[in-house]
């Protein structure tokens, strides 16, 4: 029975590998693409806020919208990899709030502004080390830890601020131009540091590791994964990125608020990520969609500005278009994945 | 690869029937009947135990595995079956005795060493990501990179590898980019044994791996061992409850019953009925063991 014959019971000659035709490719990129929704979501905005107001389209209401947008854009480029983990970062906005602050303090002690950015984002990597420790070592949910260093940060500025309104330094010369002053300085940093993201997510070990880690922790541990190592590494980099973007917009801005909310920055970077196609669960992420989605928000915030909506408008249409994206991208996902099961169980 | 040492030969056959516990006479084992112990043996253990606490699991096993031979492990819930692959895998440590690779003791610390001298371990939860393809699958922790550190992934090169390589192994899946959620049971039972073995696996341990299957599944996976073993020289510990499977899978059966191995024989030389039957008397003895010790 057993050396018998393993040849005859294959003897259908079946191809192994049935691979897609190159139409079925393109149609699969377009509306596999969970970036596809908010996508045309943020054409069908441009263009319709270009029609109302010609304004819209004007060299200067760009560079507003790219200001905007960046710090949204990088702080949910940075939430994607936690959310990838299916874990989240409710600290970054406040992060993204106090390195600013920590510049500022430094240099009324006398530290010289390089060297105040410097320690100031040391500082940013000992916050997401420390988020990281806490979620990985003592198994504290991020959602929970990283709430209260939202709030320990709120407090430190406020205590060290005492609650007064500072000048940003930095913003003058050469430097100041290159680090914020500079039209698209910020959008460009924003964007650089959204690309980078998505390098790291898409194209290296890493960002595999990563995906690896948030669809199957057991699973990738077992095939030797380091996936503790991962997520604090996500957290750093969470960090980092939120700390530098927040230096960048208080260099640009010239003040520093020590009462400004940090949760709705996050907020809206987390908005952005969701949005744009990313699962709250883990093991989907799309830094693109994110990028648009931030996008989306700004095109929205600066639209409504522009054809006289009230500012209040603004956030129930922020609220709507969430809800909308999210039921289109889900029940898109759930056709998709038919389609899928279909042809594989052929 | 085959340096096993003529004088090592005897002294295996002689310590498989020599160990043969004392209480296990009494299970009718026929030493007459024994498997022969070939002196060209990839693994290779000696009196293995183990004990959780109080609970002692195994009693001092010794089995071997010959090269390109799929063993059976067969036995009742709670027999040690399990324990005894964690053990060879490097995912639980022996209490005492020794395991021999090649002829060569070894001491595993962990999973990572049981790797390094080619034993991979196929997981009853598979341990594949569902939100990646069959790809990154396939090279998940050992992804072909470039740029050092930065580590770029080669995504194009391990495509076209894990295509070389499915179809060489003759797994059919619709795509490697066919992300793994989206296969079936036996599809991914397929994927996983293939990145247990694509890193040229001398030794590939299989905890179950028909279980919650159905009929036209187990027939892809049960495919797909034969082929390994028969055109791939890979040798097997398979571990499971279906005894119709093992004896198709399997050139030789252990059975293990109560931390002991009770059974060594070739699958030609035995029968569904004479393991069922050793199952069953050693089910009655413990039943009336257990109303003699109430009665006491």
């Amino acid at each position: 029975m057993l050396p018998a014959a393993p040849d005859e019971e294959g003897a259908a000659p079946v191809p192994f590998y049935a691979e897609r035709g190159p139409l079925r490719r393109i149609s699969d990129a377009i509306f596999r693409r969970p970036e596809t929704t908010i996508f045309v979501v943020c054409v069908v905005l441009i263009v319709y806020f270009s029609i109302r107001n010609t304004a819209f389209y004007s060299y200067t209401n760009v560079v507003t919208m790219a200001q905007y947008t960046a710090p949204i854009a990088v702080i949910g480029a940075g939430e994607v990899m936690l959310l990838d983990l299916a874990e989240i970062d409710l600290s970054a906005g406040q992060v993204y709030l106090t390195a600013p602050w920590i510049v500022v303090l430094l240099a009324q002690r006398g530290v010289p502004l390089g060297w105040a950015i410097v320690v100031s984002l040391l500082c940013c990597i000992g916050i997401g080390l420390f988020n990281g420790t806490v979620v990985v070592g003592l198994r504290v949910p991020s959602f929970v830890a990283t709430l209260g260093v939202n709030y320990v940060l709120a407090g430190f500025v406020l205590v060290a601020s005492s609650d007064i309104t500072t000048e940003m330094i930095g913003t003058t010369g050469k430097f100041g131009q290159y680090f914020g002053i500079g039209n698209w300085a910020e959008g460009l940093w924003g964007l650089g540091i959204v690309l980078v993201i998505w390098a790291l997510l898409k194209g290296t070990r890493f960002g595999l590791h990563t995906t690896a880690t948030g669809g199957n922790e057991l699973g990738a541990a077992e095939a030797g994964v380091s996936v503790r190592s991962v997520k604090i590494w996500c957290f750093v980099i969470m960090a980092l990125v939120a700390g530098f973007i927040g230096i960048i917009d208080a260099i640009r801005i010239g003040s520093l608020d020590p009462a400004a909310p940090g949760l709705n920055e996050m907020l809206s970077g987390v908005s952005a990520a969701v949005i744009g196609g990313t699962a709250l669960t883990g093991g989907k992420a799309t830094v693109l969609g994110t990028l648009i989605g931030a996008v989306v928000l700004g095109v929205l915030e600066d639209g409504f500005n522009l054809i006289g909506i009230s500012a209040n408008w603004f956030i129930l249409v922020e609220g709507a278009v969430i809800l909308l994206a999210m039921g289109i991208n889900v029940q898109l996902g759930r056709v998709t994945q038919l389609g899928r099961f279909a042809r594989t169980s052929t | 690869m085959t340096d096993a040492r003529p004088g090592d030969g005897p002294e295996t056959g002689g310590s498989a029937e020599r160990d043969v516990p004392a209480g296990a006479a009494a299970l009718q084992v026929d030493e007459g009947r024994h498997a022969v112990t070939g002196p060209d043996n990839i693994i290779r253990t000696e009196g293995i135990t183990k004990r959780f606490g109080a609970l002692i699991v195994l009693r001092g096993i010794d089995i071997h595995l010959g090269r390109g031979e799929v063993l059976g492990l067969v036995g009742d819930n709670g027999s040690g079956k399990s324990t005894l692959v964690k053990i060879l895998c490097g995912f639980h440590r022996q209490d005492s005795g020794r395991i021999f690779v090649e002829e060569k003791a070894v001491d595993f610390h962990s999973v990572k060493d049981a790797r390094a001298c080619g034993i991979e371990t196929v997981y009853q939860d598979l341990a594949l990501v569902p939100a990646l393809t069959v790809y990154q699958n396939l090279f998940l922790n050992r992804e072909l990179t470039r740029f050092g550190r930065i580590g770029w992934l080669r995504n194009g090169e391990m495509r076209k590898r894990a295509r070389e390589y499915l179809s060489d192994i003759k797994v059919d899946i619709p795509s490697v980019d066919a992300l793994v959620e989206t296969l079936s049971g036996g599809q991914r039972q397929a994927v996983a044994l293939a990145r247990a073995t694509r890193q040229e696996a001398a030794v590939l341990l299989l905890d179950e791996p028909l279980a919650a299957m159905g009929a036209k599944e187990s027939a892809l996976v049960i495919d797909l061992v034969k082929d390994l073993s028969h055109n791939h020289g890979v040798s097997m510990i398979v571990i499971d409850h279906n005894y119709t499977h093992l004896f198709e899978l399997c050139d030789r059966l252990n059975l293990l019953q109560e931390g002991r191995i009770t059974l060594d024989q070739r699958v030609q030389d035995t029968s569904i009925e004479e393991l069922t039957e050793l199952m069953v008397a050693e089910y009655r003895r413990r039943v009336t063991a257990g109303e003699k010790e109430l009665e006491r």
